[in-house]
């Protein structure tokens, strides 16, 4: 595809920023090599826009609007998408409604025609409703004692407290019950709209043909009105360690200090801090010290989390209940370590040699790059960012590194959640 | 990472093909000391997938011995006489690739994803731990106890995870895919250093592994790197055997229960035994895809329509089949009762459902749908060089040959309404079932 990964990252001309006849604006990379497209598309708002007393209704809405649109009740609609083996998918975050489409070059017409009614037209028929409530509370009970979900769950709870963040996003079973169709209607129309959109398209479609279904499915969607602002919120009860107890061998550990988001311009520094510290691969000082060192657990890691109005550096592990204490030490022990000391010069090249190496390992399908691109959209970084980005990695020294780690690692105090029967705490 | 993979739905279980928009150009060859070589062309970005299976999985782990194979699976990155432990992970953080690895019942496989020009480094330290591990001491506690932790995580926490070992557990009667690929608990606790070196020198040869290279490359340039890297390697003479039971016939219909106060959504799972890709005859393996494509591939399928729409006496149901197994394998059928039905009454309503496939099931239309779906999949898969490398080297693990994997749409087109009906028939009977219960206990 011309988005090979030599030339997405070196030159942000291979994505167009394409506005349509109706003004739709959509990042497109132009690919024939495989006879598909994928498109994935972002609406800001999400869950952090549900009414106080009921959360659960942005992902409510997101698993309702393929469930019958247009003329096409649930079952016929779904058996449009199946006999053309087109998929269709929503989901909603805190911050957004999103998804994805993908379908065979051959079928785009329909696709795009099936992606505009479940936008522009959805049902929310009774039957159809009370289905997705049933699916969404059995989901919710499914999962309610799972140590993992649990020690998440109260993790923003607490973290999160009294803000919006503080409350699941798929909701409860007693307020996924409340739901009303008026309450689905209602954030439908709120959200739905043109001016909250990102969109990116990959695959075997020109720009000519694009503009035409762009303007057919989003040129559709009504006008954009203001949302409620979220209020910038701050990790809490930093310095607490909470159990939540349940009856297993293991416990699950979550832990969280102050974050940097997206962003904002001390993003990338973090970003390359975190992978020392816990990113994602078997290097992280965490990876050595806690599983290849002591075998004290299977997964460990950290991340940044970024969303609209929060940001946080939030960690994972799971360890038996008997060694749970030493593991927290093992934790704390190495952010002190890494805050005090820094990475050494190697350690800090290493990292960053991985960054910028492997960014381009993210590009390899059509519908990663779709949604990578409309994330990059969506956090406002701009179509230049895929070329910017590994030059942004190149640039961090060990400056930037301490003042990451000032502010992210803070005084070393973190909030922990435990989930099980730790002894010796 | 290093983890032991669980059959995944479909997209472990099927494999690839091209109808339309030309094949990958493939090329095979077998090195001089017996290595086999897949080489998938993708111009489309510089990056190489670099795989290396080897025709070994859980179901040849020794008896008492379970969890060896995925033990050794995680003890292969700790290092040879020449690179030390994690010397290799870090040349390929360096290098901007990435790396992991998994263990299945037929096959262990290893691999990394990095930029082209980096090809020949990876080929250099794989071929190199293809034979030359050391296994010290030091690191085999540890990295038990990671295993430990891991199938603690996957297993000990989780209820559903203990129903679906108690399944296949009996499931197969005799043969090892009832044992999990991770291992019972109390026999991974005993794994040392012994059995893993036995257990490395037994299978870890050139004879017994596959080389897939999907990407920027060309055959030439694979086969060139591959002979000065893995073509040193002295073969053993010849690959290791597998020694492998035979289920007998089964005659019971069983049912189990696991009941633990932390469940609060009680599920219903169904499994069958019948014969895989391998094992098939008359093409059973086809008709048995695609007739858990019909009956329960997503909310178009019949049982969803049945018990989920029309009843509402379920809130999900399907059906998947692992096709993807040298002997006799699984077909699994599932629901999630509606709030204030009980597992028996779901069951007894899923057992009228099955009742009626040949009948009501198998219209033209559905088949046709199921069809386009499973053909359409296999395109979508020519999207990612790391699906191909998988869909190709899982397949020559099992015995199955480019041949096969390139046949199967052309074969899943073919099959008819009557061989459905037939595999429904044959397969879908109680004495060949073991239904599974997964709900509250009162304490």
């Amino acid at each position: 595809m011309t988005a090979s990964i030599e030339t997405l990252s070196a030159s942000p001309t291979n994505v167009k920023v394409l506005t349509s006849a109706r003004g739709v604006e959509a990042w497109h990379v132009e690919s024939d090599v495989v006879p598909l497209i994928a498109v994935s598309f972002i609406f800001d708002g999400g869950s952090a826009h549900d009414p106080v007393d009921k959360p659960g209704v942005a992902q409510m809405l997101a698993r309702l609007l393929d469930e019958g649109a247009g003329e096409y009740d649930s079952d016929a609609f779904q058996e449009r998408l199946a006999a053309r083996a087109i998929e269709l998918s929503f989901n909603a975050g805190n911050d957004a409604i999103g998804g994805s489409l993908k379908t065979l070059v051959k079928h785009a017409d329909e696709a795009f025609e099936l992606l505009r009614l479940a936008l522009v037209e959805p049902r929310f028929d009774n039957d159809a409703i009370e289905r997705v409530r049933a699916q969404t509370i059995a989901g919710l009970r499914y999962q309610q004692n799972d140590p993992g979900v649990m020690a998440t769950r109260r993790f923003f709870d607490e973290g999160f407290a009294g803000h919006a963040y503080g409350r699941p996003t798929s909701g409860t079973p007693e307020s996924v019950a409340a739901i009303t169709r008026d309450d689905l209607i209602a954030m439908h129309r709120t959200m739905i709209a043109l001016g909250r959109v990102k969109i990116a398209v990959v695959g075997a479609i020109d720009g000519d043909n694009l503009s035409v279904l762009l303007d057919k499915v989003f040129g559709a969607l009504p006008e954009t009105k203001p949302l409620p602002i979220i209020p910038h919120a701050e990790l809490q009860k930093i310095g607490s360690r909470i159990v939540v107890d349940i009856d297993v061998p293991q416990s699950v550990i979550r832990f969280g200090t102050p974050g940097i988001a997206w962003r904002d311009p001390g993003f990338i520094p973090a970003y390359v801090l975190n992978h020392i510290y816990g990113g994602g691969s078997f290097t992280s000082r965490l990876f050595q010290e806690v599983r290849e060192k002591r075998g004290l657990a299977y997964s460990v890691g950290t991340s940044l989390v970024s969303y609209r109005a929060a940001a946080m550096t939030w960690g994972y592990t799971a360890t038996k209940n008997e060694r749970v204490v030493e593991c927290l030490d093992v934790i704390a022990g190495e952010m002190a370590r890494l805050k005090e000391e820094g990475p050494s010069d190697e350690e800090l090249q290493k990292a960053k040699d991985y960054l910028i190496g492997s960014y381009a390992l993210g590009f390899d399908t059509s519908t990663k790059i779709a949604h990578t691109l409309a994330q990059i959209a969506f956090e406002g970084l701009g179509v230049d960012y895929i070329a910017r980005r590994n030059a942004l990695v190149a640039s961090v020294s060990q400056a930037d590194i301490r003042d990451a780690a000032q502010r992210i690692f803070g005084d070393g105090r973190m909030l922990t959640v435990i989930a099980g029967r730790p002894t010796g705490l | 990472m290093k983890t032991a993979s669980k059959p995944i739905l479909r997209v472990d279980a099927s494999s690839f093909g091209r109808t339309e928009g030309g094949g990958p150009n493939l090329s095979s060859f077998t090195l001089d000391n017996g290595l086999d070589v897949v080489v998938i062309p993708d111009h489309r970005a510089p990056v190489v997938t670099h795989m290396v299976w080897y025709r070994n999985g859980s179901a040849d782990d020794p008896i008492g011995q379970s969890g060896i194979a995925h033990f050794l699976e995680h003890l292969m990155f700790k290092g040879t006489e020449k690179h030390p432990a994690g010397e290799f992970s870090k040349v390929v953080s360096g290098l901007g690739g990435q790396e992991n690895a998994f263990t299945s019942f037929d096959y262990t496989a290893y691999f990394q994803r990095v930029a082209r020009e980096n090809l020949k480094v990876m080929m250099e330290f794989e071929s190199d731990r293809m034979t030359n591990l050391l296994l010290e001491e030091s690191v085999i506690g540890p990295e038990r106890d990671v295993v430990l932790e891991e199938r603690r995580m996957r297993v000990e926490t989780d209820p559903s995870a203990q129903l679906s070992e108690a399944m296949a557990a009996s499931l197969f009667v005799h043969h090892p895919y009832g044992i999990p690929i991770i291992g019972w608990m109390h026999e991974i606790e005993t794994l040392n250093r012994e059995h893993a070196l036995d257990y490395y020198k037994r299978f870890y040869t050139p004879e017994n592994g596959i080389l897939v290279v999907a990407g920027d490359v060309t055959a030439d340039e694979v086969r060139r790197l591959a002979d000065s890297t893995y073509g040193r390697i002295a073969p053993q003479g010849k690959r290791p055997v597998r020694v492998r039971p035979r289920e007998p016939e089964p005659v019971a219909a069983r049912h189990i229960t696991v009941a633990d106060p932390k469940v609060e959504q009680p599920t219903l799972q169904r499994l069958y035994l019948v014969p895989s890709c391998r094992t098939a005859s008359q093409r059973d393996c086809y008709s048995l895809e695609l007739l858990a494509e019909v009956i329960g591939g997503g909310p178009t399928s019949y049982l969803y329509r049945k018990l989920v729409m029309e009843r509402g006496i379920a809130v999900n149901a399907g059906a998947w089949y692992m096709s993807s197994a040298m002997e006799d394998t699984r077909f699994c059928v599932y629901a999630v009762p509606a709030e204030g039905v009980s597992l028996s009454q779901l069951e007894e309503a899923v057992d009228q459902v099955l009742k009626t496939v040949s009948a009501e099931a198998l219209d033209s239309d559905a088949i046709e749908r199921a069809k386009t779906r499973l053909v359409a999949e296999t395109i979508y898969s020519t999207d990612s060089q790391s699906s191909l490398a998988r869909i190709y080297g899982s397949a020559l693990a099992i015995g199955e040959t480019i041949e096969d994997v390139n046949r199967w749409p052309v074969e899943i087109e073919s099959v008819l309404k009557e061989d459905l009906a037939s595999a429904a028939e044959r397969y879908l009977i109680a004495r060949r079932s073991v239904t599974g219960y997964l709900q509250k206990s009162a304490s």
